[in-house]
Formats: structure tokens, sequence, C-alpha cells
């Protein structure tokens, strides 16, 4: 009988099941992976180079487009570190506003990572659900920052605005009769709040519907259940974090056990799985969902009854109020001053961790004392779980690696930065 | 260093002279230096009052240019706006400087962040490399698998070697790149460029057409300024 070697197969870097540019060169023995060799770095930008030579706020904006789908929480990581080395703290107002958009960021991230891994082993229906309700969150940061994504709306020492009183609505047109229009703006007649409360409480009845899809679904099952298992101490050891972690059993959350801005007063549960499998990672997100909107809902409550300021009074870290530009020429220095040189960090080095939906992402910061950071390190949470594809998929299908990549939840803008 | 980082007062013994503890305004930080490093994380990971389960990251470090200005506070009233233009920090980088040595001592170093999830701590670990043709390190792939990667791309970025690794293989940067572009020799704008030429009709390399430029000029200020 004629000898049968390995063979080598190539993956991607253009391939819609790769979540982005990631190019694997796969060992296989028939059918079953051997040995996985991922290339990444596609998309490397120098991200951490290109913020040495800026000055610190001007690097917010590079912070979105790292995880390029939970843009907020990134920014959130970064805020925090130049707040600790400043040793400044953001008004309540202003952390109550991190945390809901924080929240309203992981239900982004989980809806495009639910949607687009079934998509990925053969669900079609819940990606179309998913980015129907993705649409009205992504109108909640318009309305709020002016743009879908790429908000760049936390600054050190709190956030950029306070929320707007209305909610943009829609025209009647050629393709939006004016009984639709009137449908579509059922909840926009408020503010962002109304809007938001609103989107809270049809929401859990959205997830309804998308378990109602998977979860007992035999073909989900069958490409979950059971399909890249990891136990609690190789989840430790290959550095996981997040929901890959809670998905072994451990139950971490950095939101509970190492609380920043006001999660110590929010409410909320941390599900953790049982099996370590992809299906116990799927059920983690799932129920993840619905606690981000509990949280959501507990900040609007808050943020009704409190209003303040929402960013810091020094205008040596935070632009004066436009109107007091008008006729203060000490506003006005301060103006110029923050926005052509910036502001010095006091020497020293610091780093600061969010429970990110992907898992911990940190900002390491040295700062030599000037305007500029010294060095600065981004802890993306994709990049060691990706590190892990090879243990994960030895010994698997080769269709099963598409449903490894989808239960990794990776974005090419964190991994290679 | 709060209460809670008492702990890190009761390995100082056994530390002895091997690492310096230092109280970062987050977490504790012990700096030592590449003989010791290995020894240190293992005792980190495995003593029970330390049991850091988790490296989180590992961060290669390149102290060229700390401290350095590109704008001369002190003597600028007088020198006018070549101030900024004179500076020869790594922006203000010319293809024709000579790269500082190598081997200069205490340039490079890595930073280890531990995380452990059953005393709820954190802390930052800092070697020195030691130095040479290359800056070296021992690797910790032993102690955490997750430093595989880590060691990869601080071997890509900043040219650190990490004695024991078994694949240490450039990781984030293209096929073929020459240099580390973290170092802080290393020009922001690069040293080749890509472009499609419709000559030959295919992507091809060049050195870069771009002026190096600098559009806010680092500057230090003590603390009680302004």
């Amino acid at each position: 009988m004629a000898e049968i070697h390995n063979y080598t197969m190539n993956f991607g870097p253009q391939h819609p099941a790769s979540h982005g540019v990631l190019r694997l060169v796969l060992e296989l023995d028939g059918e079953v992976v051997e040995r996985i060799d991922p290339h990444i770095g596609l998309l490397h930008r120098g991200t951490e180079k290109l913020a040495e030579s800026k000055p610190y706020n001007h690097s917010i904006g590079y912070m979105d487009r790292l995880d390029y789908v939970s843009m907020m929480c990134n920014e959130h990581a970064y805020v925090r570190a130049i707040e600790q080395l400043l040793e400044i703290e953001p008004p309540p107002r202003a952390q109550h506003l991190r945390v809901m958009f924080d929240e309203v960021t992981r239900i982004l991230n989980h809806l495009l990572w639910l949607g687009a891994h079934a998509l990925d082993i053969g669900a079609m229906t819940v990606f179309l659900y998913a980015f129907r309700e993705r649409e009205d969150l992504m109108d909640c940061y318009e309305a709020t920052t002016g743009a879908r994504m790429h908000a760049t709306y936390y600054r050190p020492g709190g956030v950029y605005r306070d929320l707007p009183e209305s909610m943009p609505r829609y025209q009647p047109s050629r393709f939006c009769s004016k009984r639709k229009a009137r449908l579509r703006n059922r909840d926009r007649e408020g503010s962002l709040l109304d809007f938001l409360e609103a989107f809270t409480g049809r929401f859990p009845g959205c997830v309804d519907e998308y378990e109602t899809l998977l979860t007992d679904n035999r073909i989900w099952k069958q490409r979950t259940v059971d399909i890249g298992v990891v136990s609690p101490e190789r989840a430790l050891q290959l550095g996981f974090t997040g929901p890959m972690l809670r998905g072994s059993g451990i139950p971490w959350d950095l939101r509970r056990r190492q609380p920043y801005a006001v999660y110590d007063a929010m409410r909320f549960d941390v599900p953790v799985g049982t099996n370590g499998d992809c299906y116990d990672r799927y059920l983690v997100r799932v129920e993840e969902m619905r606690q981000s909107n509990r949280i959501i809902r507990q900040c609007v409550e808050w943020l009704r009854k409190n209003p303040g300021p929402v960013i810091v009074a020094d205008h040596k870290i935070a632009p004066p109020p436009r109107e007091e530009m008008k006729h203060d020429m000490e506003a006005m220095i301060h103006h110029f001053k923050l926005f052509t040189e910036g502001f010095c960090l006091p020497e020293g080095e610091t780093y600061a961790a969010v429970e990110h939906p992907k898992g911990e992402f940190g900002v390491y910061l040295i700062s030599d004392g000037a305007n500029k950071p010294y060095r600065l390190k981004i802890r993306a949470p994709g990049f060691p779980h990706l590190a892990a594809l090879d243990e994960l998929a030895r010994g698997h299908m080769l269709a099963d690696v598409v449903a490894l990549i989808g239960t990794l939840d990776l974005v090419f803008g964190e991994v290679d930065r | 260093m709060t209460a809670s980082d008492s702990w890190i007062s009761a390995q100082a013994d056994w530390l002895g002279d091997r690492a310096e503890i230092r109280a970062d305004r987050d977490c504790p930080c012990l700096m030592t230096s590449a003989e010791h490093v290995v020894d240190i994380l293992r005792h980190l990971r495995d003593g029970p009052e330390c049991r850091f389960e988790q490296l989180i990251d590992l961060a290669g470090l390149d102290y060229a240019e700390y401290g350095q200005d590109e704008w001369q506070t002190e003597e600028a009233s007088a020198a006018g706006f070549s101030r900024a233009s004179a500076a020869a920090t790594s922006a203000r980088f010319s293809f024709e400087d000579p790269h500082p040595p190598v081997t200069q001592n205490g340039r490079f170093a890595v930073a280890y962040q531990l995380l452990s999830l059953s005393h709820n701590r954190r802390i930052r670990v800092v070697a020195s490399c030691a130095s040479g043709a290359w800056p070296t390190l021992p690797s910790v792939r032993e102690l955490w698998q997750c430093a595989d990667w880590y060691e990869r791309e601080a071997f890509d970025l900043f040219g650190i070697v990490f004695e024991g690794h078994p694949d240490l293989r450039r990781i984030l940067t293209d096929y073929g790149f020459i240099g580390h572009p973290l170092r802080k020799d290393f020009p922001l704008s690069g040293h080749m460029e890509v472009r499609y030429d419709p000559g030959v009709r295919r992507v091809i390399y060049q050195p870069v057409t771009i002026e190096p430029r600098v559009t806010v000029p680092k500057v230090r200020r003590g603390q009680d300024h302004g």
C-alpha cells in the first residue's frame, strides 16, 4: 500500500471564516488537524510606536481602532492608565456614563460575535437578528459622540460630553413610508436615556429569540459541544481571560474582583461554564449579554436622577467650555496649550486593565515625565487566545477549526495592533 | 504601597539582593537582572503566598532615550523656533545617523505582568537584559505556555533574544522584514515602503520617500509647571 504523508494546507489570509486577516498553515492527516501555525501581523499598524510620537490625547482614537468592535472598552483602559499616573478621579456621572457605554459595547461585541460565529458554522438567521439590535446601539453611539464606531468619547478625567436630550429620527422618504417612519420613531420621541431604557426592555426578548434559534438546536450542538475543551489549569497556563476563562469554570471577572469605575455599585452575576467547550463559551457570552442589559438599566436609572459635570474641571487636563473661551483669556490659553502641547504625566509606570468583552484588555504605560508616552504596551486579550489555537485544534477535524476561530472571538485589530 | 501589599515585604528576605522592590502606583514591582529572573518568576508562580498563576503580559522595553526632550524648555526663549527642529530623538532620526550601540548597559529590559487569581493580586517584574551582541534573557515558556508568543513578539519588535525558546521567529512584522521597529533608534516612518509599480506590474519595495517630522515636540515639564 502506498505510504500517505501528512499534507500542509494554507488557510486565509482572505477567508470569510478567518474574521479579518488571519493566515493559518495547517498540517493535516486526512481531515484531522495535526498542527496549526497561525501567521499574524497582517494588520500590524504599529499603534504602540505611533502612540510614542504623539501627545496622550491624540492616541485615544487609535484605541478605538484596536478592537474595532468594542471601541469604548479599549479607550477605557487607556484613559484609566493616564488617570492612574495623574492620580485624578473622574466625576461620578462620567463614571456611570463609562460603565453604561462599556456595557453597550459589550452587547455590541457579543452580538457581532454571535452573528458571525453562527454564520460560520451554518446558521444564517442569527446574523440578521443580531445586526437588527446592533443598529439601535450604534444609534446610541452616534447620538452621543457623532460616530457610529470610532467614538473617541472617553477622555482623561471624564468623557467628552453629556448625553443628548433628543434622539435623531427617521424621515419619510422614497424608501421609508410615513407609516414606517412613525413605527421606527416610536422609541425616539424622548431623550437617549428613554431610548436606551426602551431597548433594555425589549432586549431580553431578543436574546430569547437567538437562544430559540441556537441553544437547543441539534446542528448547533453537534458543531460546538465537546469541541475545543480547555481544562481550568490549561486555561490559566495559556493566559486565557474573560469568557474563555469563565467558560472553563473559573469565576474570574475584573468587574467583580478588581472593580473599576462604578462596577462595585452595580448588581450583576458572573456566568461560568462547566465543560470548557465551545458550547459553554457560547452560553457564557449569551448570559453576559443579559447581565450587561441589567447593568445598563441600573446606569440609566442613576443617570436620570444625578445630573452633574462629566469631566474634571482642571483645565490643564480637560479643555475649558466653549463659551468660557469667548471671554476669558486664561481659558483661551489653556485651550491653546492643551491642544498644541498636551499635558505632561509624572514620571512612573502603571498597568491598567479592564474587563473587555473578549477578556482582560490592559495598557502598560511608562512615562518619563513628558507629554508623550515613553512606552505604551497594549495587552490584547485575543493574542494569547489565538496562540492557543494550535493546542485547541489538535486532533479535531478541519471543519472544527472554523468553530474554534469563532469561539476565540478574534478581532485582528487588537491581535496585530 | 498599601497595606494589602504587605505580603511583598515578607518576600524581601527570600529575594535578598537578587531584586529590588519598588512601589508603583498600581502594584509592587520587582527590578531584577537576567540571571535571577527565572528563579524569581518560578518562586512567584509556585510559592504558597504568591501563587501568580497567570502571566498576563510580557513587554519589551528600550530605555535608550529615557528622559530626553525634543524641545529644550529651559534655554528655549533665547534660541527661537529652531529649538524644536534641532532635537535628535528617534522621531527626528535621519537616515545618516549612526545607530547607538546595542550593547549599551541597561538599555533593554522586559516587563512581566503577573496576576494571582487565588490572592487577587498583581505584580510586575522588570528584568534588564544581559548585554552582548544581542540583548538576551532566559525564556519563561516552561513556566507559562503563553510566554511563547509574547517572547516572539518582544524578539520581533525589540530584537531581544530569549535563550531556550524553541521557535523564536518574527511574529508581527512582514515576511523578510529587517530591523526591530519598536527600538528607539528605528524611525517612525520605517526604512522601506511598498507601492504598486505599473511598469513591472507588481508591488515593489523602495526606500521611504517621506520626510520624518515632529508635529508636536516632546517636552518634559515639572509638576509645578504652569
